[in-house]
């Protein structure tokens, strides 16, 4: 597989979020503006970057059966790092994020590419994969959380065009389901053309 | 190179080199944003009792004391001092009767008892419509209104409080915080 479809996967024919359906938790739950969900998209992808380069270069050195304690580590790793920095470098996104930050740990997006692909990849296709798939989650969570934002609070990125409220309920959890459920079904429409 | 074989000391030494690896870059990045992450919240903080209170020129940072809430709590209270007299009071008080997790507040109060202004340290409200709090709408209301006169309620209650469309429980949740504020000077500065 050449580097550049390698890269471009994430976006629409693997993507994490639309196709795979893999790390619902921050997707529902973070998702309520556009900016949450790129910030939330943001942080996973650096995360992805970082696990999937480590666990490349690491994986000849760690035995099998003790892989995935030895992964995780790792994750966590990197996971508290971009929690630090975001603490100390954009607190007001951090307040907005909160819990879902750590909980990237578990996100199984990240323990999904570092057991299916960089365990078995070389250094920089995993580079590569980390980053489109960060990407794609990014871009899922972004148009997910402006459709969000659009219809339920007539504002895009903080930004309000309408007088009063939007539809209520998609800023609330149902909101989250109903938006994912028509995106999932706008992908499966256009990938079987 | 040849893959590692499960055999119980390539195990254990390779899970105890990662854990050594992770705790030492995490170690490092601690240190490096230590000073960063006590900044902002030290500036988030003289922000917004700069918000609540008229101009002053002491330090309240350094003159913070604490009153007992008699709920087995106790709030912390920035002093606004400008030439040695007492401007205002900075309160950051909190509620637990937010729609989901605890509300923190800083409201700044005269010496009367009046309110000058709040400004929301902390919220996790549903974004449109609890966290409109934040907006002046809402909280323009309790400016200048002393709550012994002006019950902290929403209307809803029987109070003159105009609650948040949608947002009846954050706006509850917001008085409660005032109310509480409120009551703890009043019982200080009987004492």
């Amino acid at each position: 597989m050449n580097q550049l479809q390698n890269f471009t996967k994430g976006f629409i024919k693997e993507n994490p979020v639309l196709v795979l359906v893999l790390g619902m938790c921050p997707t529902l739950a973070t998702t309520s503006s556009a900016i949450n969900g790129l910030g939330m998209g943001i942080a996973t992808t650096f995360v992805l970057i970082g696990s999937n380069v480590v666990i490349s270069l690491l994986s000849n050195l760690i035995p099998d059966k003790v892989r995935i304690p030895a992964f995780i580590v790792i994750i966590a790793s990197f996971v508290t790092i971009v929690d630090l920095l975001m603490q100390a470098y954009v607190p007001d996104l951090y307040e907005k994020l909160g819990i879902f930050i750590p909980l990237i740990v578990v996100n199984c997006i990240v323990l999904g590419r570092a057991e299916a692909f960089a365990s078995k990849n070389a250094v920089f296709p995993s580079f590569v994969d980390g980053f489109g798939m960060g990407l794609g989650f990014t871009m899922a969570l972004g148009i997910l959380g402006a459709i969000r934002e659009i219809i339920g609070s007539g504002a895009i990125f903080g930004y309000k065009f309408i007088s009063g409220d939007g539809i209520l309920v998609f800023i609330l959890a149902p909101g989250a389901f109903i938006a994912l459920g028509y995106l999932i079904a706008l992908i499966n429409r256009f990938k079987r053309t | 190179m040849a893959k590692t074989e499960s055999t119980f000391k390539n195990m254990a030494m390779a899970l105890t080199f990662i854990a050594i690896g992770a705790s030492t870059c995490l170690g490092f990045v601690h240190e490096f944003t230590k000073k960063p992450i006590e900044l902002s919240i030290l500036n988030k903080k003289l922000n917004a009792i700069k918000q609540v209170v008229p101009e002053f020129n002491n330090n309240p940072n350094d003159e913070m004391f604490r009153l007992p809430t008699g709920e087995g709590d106790s709030l912390d209270i920035y002093p606004a001092k400008k030439d040695d007299l007492i401007v205002g009071y900075a309160i950051n008080t909190y509620t637990k009767d937010g729609f989901s997790g605890n509300i923190s507040i800083m409201a700044g109060f005269k010496p009367d008892g009046s309110i000058i202004n709040t400004s929301v340290l902390q919220q996790k409200e549903t974004p449109g419509l609890g966290t409109k709090m934040t907006e002046p709408l809402f909280k323009d209301q309790f400016i200048d209104k002393n709550p012994s006169e002006f019950m902290l309620k929403v209307k809803k209650d029987g109070g003159p409080v105009d609650a948040i469309t949608a947002a009846t429980i954050s706006s509850r949740a917001f008085c409660d915080a005032i109310q509480r504020a409120y009551n703890t000077l009043q019982k200080g500065e009987t004492k």
